[in-house]
């Protein structure tokens, strides 16, 4: 941030927020830039990645994701924001922050954390994936010097988030994996401040970088964008297994998880998918984790569809709750009844939710205030 | 700069420095009236090499260059002189862009001398407006061109000086921002790939050098390229304004690319010309491929790196060029 001082900063990043807030919800989504500077020292957001290993001739290999991009000196991997550098790999988006907002932590979606928080949520550009739907593609699908971008680093971010009374950052937007040295050591510039640190994502990312950074946030959701293969290679140009692998992996860090599945008319909405889907959450990560079924709108490069009739989501929520998931959602439709959270044993609205607002909780230290049920996540 | 005072000397000087001016078929020419329909028949692919373009060092001989590219351009359009060769490529009056393409910088860049013999012939076929162009300032600095961005005449800049429509153009799997530099300032371009092996497509030269036009070709590398190289080439703007594919094999690499690593490197000494990029590619893969076999190398099929996005854009959804050596003629000169 060399050209704005902290006050410019907030009041650049704060408007397009409470403009998105305010906004219509169902897809309600920031404006893609703040009045941000471009940087005029490149130099500050380039550090060397972690998570790649060196090849022969100048070559490395990123072991950040599934795709294992092999890079050649001047070259960038898919991501678009890690460059080799004369065999050195480096992030060019470290603290190069494109657009920042205070959300509602409900936004994310988080369902089972600190209901009604509120969430200092920002971004850099670039991501592992190029999913057709991408809401947010004009940062996400472009390279770091495409967009204007603000200095930020750790220890001012988590200083601007509290004296602005968030208690959570909150990693979003574009793809936190491809900044994930940014978000770990965000992380803990938060925890130092005493904030929670969370992170949106797809899910593509391998195992060890994501231990890391389980190890170091306090809640993670997943866009788990389809139940199929197919619908990763023509969509999302990614695979879904590797993503179903960071799930469990997810499960068994402890990190707290949960799930969004974004049902696009006519490529992920059958039954079969629905009921697979359901299933293997079931049996692989059990029946607490929340599963968010998200309205989707037309973007990007899947305009010709409509948005997801609301009775599709209807239908995969009936799905999922009769294979026994105890937490399942319909997202980006306001006002649903299917937005609150309701105790898998006496049925009581136990989070009363309209959007992004909060009416009513009654759980009290984790469990359903009525029946006393443990309701697994993050209340205080 | 008015061109038409211009010498020559103070032309280049303006834009490729003094010191340092240490300086890739198309679809359907005849100026003005581009075709986006291949040509019926054969596609001629020129083929001109001299080793007299060559010092005695590493260094080219700009007035051997410029003799071989009269050469081959005058092949290429069968014509008596260069002269009525450019004039059917370009009309006065028009802003002509040279992609160069400089990832390699200095080892296998488009040459200097290449690009002064162009924009000297342009000259002469009444262009006054010439724009030599790249992905980033800093690639083009570092292939020892300088960067131009303001005036008339001859400039030179990447595509951050004036950024990427913020509209997508899209076709089959390609959905990309296109530079301004193509769509707002550029008439006509003039593609100036280098002669290369490349590690994830097999090789590059006229089609994916026009990854260097798109905000995200770092999403277009799947699957050796295919059909990403094919589908961004059917983008409307640049299958609008390519006229013409000059590749630069004064220098050109055999394994190792897209990066400069000398030793895969070997003095081809020469020029490929064509309007049919799909063609051009098509031959210069197989001299590629000629060079490895050479060098006791294994085919890039069996590396499973073949350039599989050359017959994608030959094929009925693409019509971009042939690959079938029936229907290219291969003029050595």
């Amino acid at each position: 941030m060399n050209a704005l001082d902290r006050r410019a900063f907030l009041k650049a990043a704060s408007l397009p927020c409470f403009a998105a807030c305010s906004g219509a919800l169902a897809g309600a989504r920031p404006a893609p830039l703040f009045a941000a500077e471009s940087s005029e020292n490149e130099a500050q957001f380039i550090k060397e990645a972690k998570f790649y290993e060196k090849l022969p001739y100048k070559k490395i290999k990123c072991k950040l994701c599934p795709r294992e991009c092999v890079i050649d000196d001047a070259e960038r991997g898919y991501c678009g924001v890690r460059e080799n550098r004369g065999g050195t790999y480096y992030t060019l988006v470290h603290s190069r922050v494109v657009t920042a907002h205070i959300d509602p932590i409900e936004k994310k979606p988080f369902f089972h954390f600190l209901p009604g928080a509120v969430a200092f949520s920002l971004a850099t550009a670039g991501c592992n994936v190029n999913c057709k739907m991408c809401q947010n593609w004009e940062i996400s699908q472009v390279r770091p010097e495409q967009v204007r971008s603000m200095y930020l680093p750790p220890e001012k971010l988590a200083g601007i988030a509290k004296d602005n009374h968030c208690p959570v950052i909150a990693y979003t937007y574009s793809e936190p994996v491809v900044f994930s040295e940014y978000v770990l050591d965000g992380a803990q510039a938060a925890r130092a401040a005493g904030l929670r640190s969370v992170v949106v994502s797809g899910g593509y990312i391998q195992a060890d970088p994501l231990k890391q950074l389980s190890a170091s946030i306090d809640a993670i959701k997943i866009d788990l964008k389809a139940y199929s293969e197919k619908f990763y290679r023509e969509i999302v140009n990614g695979e879904l297994k590797h993503v179903l692998e960071t799930l469990v992996t997810l499960r068994k860090t402890g990190v707290w998880n949960e799930i969004v599945y974004l049902v696009v008319p006519t490529l992920n909405d059958t039954d079969a998918e629905f009921q697979g889907l359901a299933r293997w959450v079931k049996s692989e990560l059990g029946p607490d984790v929340p599963l968010h079924f998200s309205r989707f709108h037309p973007e990007y490069l899947l305009k010709n569809l409509p948005p997801t009739p609301i009775e599709t989501l209807e239908r995969a929520k009936a799905i999922a709750d009769a294979e026994g998931l105890h937490y399942v959602y319909i997202g980006n439709v306001p006002g649903h009844p299917a937005e609150s959270t309701y105790c898998p044993h006496c049925r009581k609205k136990i989070v009363d939710r309209t959007g992004y607002s909060i009416a009513g909780v009654y759980i009290h230290h984790g469990k359903c205030q009525f029946c006393h049920t443990a309701i697994p996540g993050v209340w205080t | 700069m008015s061109s038409k005072a211009a010498t020559r000397r103070s032309f280049l000087k303006q834009s490729i420095g003094s010191a340092a001016w240490a300086l890739t078929a198309v679809r359907g020419l005849a100026a003005g009236s581009p075709s986006t329909v291949p040509e019926a028949g054969r596609s001629r692919v020129v083929i001109a090499c001299d080793p007299r373009v060559r010092h005695a060092g590493a260094s080219f001989d700009s007035a051997q260059v410029a003799k071989l590219l009269d050469r081959a351009i005058q092949a290429s359009f069968n014509v008596d002189t260069p002269l009525e060769a450019w004039k059917r490529i370009v009309r006065p009056g028009e802003v002509v862009g040279l992609k160069v393409n400089c990832l390699g910088g200095r080892g296998n860049a488009t040459h200097p001398e290449l690009v002064e013999a162009i924009t000297e012939r342009l000259r002469q076929a009444g262009i006054t407006e010439i724009v030599i162009w790249e992905r980033q300032n800093s690639d083009l600095e570092r292939a020892r061109f300088k960067i131009v961005e303001h005036g008339q005449g001859l400039r030179c800049f990447g595509n951050d000086t004036l950024g990427f429509e913020d509209d997508l153009s899209t076709f089959g799997q390609a959905g990309s921002r296109i530079c301004r530099t193509l769509t707002s300032v550029c008439d006509a371009v003039i593609n100036l790939p280098v002669l290369k092996d490349h590690g994830i497509a097999g090789v590059t030269m006229a089609l994916k050098s026009m990854f260097g036009a798109i905000h995200n070709p770092n999403k277009y590398h799947s699957n050796g390229g295919d059909p990403y190289v094919a589908d961004v080439n059917m983008l409307a703007p640049i299958r609008q304004k390519l006229r013409l594919h000059i590749c630069d094999g004064l220098n050109a690499q055999y394994e190792g690319g897209p990066s400069f690593m000398p030793q895969w490197m070997w003095p081809f000494n020469g020029l490929l010309v064509a309007r049919d990029p799909v063609a051009l590619d098509y031959v210069g893969w197989k001299i590629i491929e000629k060079k490895r076999a050479e060098a006791g190398m294994k085919p890039l099929g069996e590396l499973k790196r073949q350039p599989t996005y050359i017959a994608t854009a030959a094929d009925r959804e693409h019509r971009l060029g042939t690959c079938d050596p029936k229907r290219i003629e291969r003029v050595e000169i």
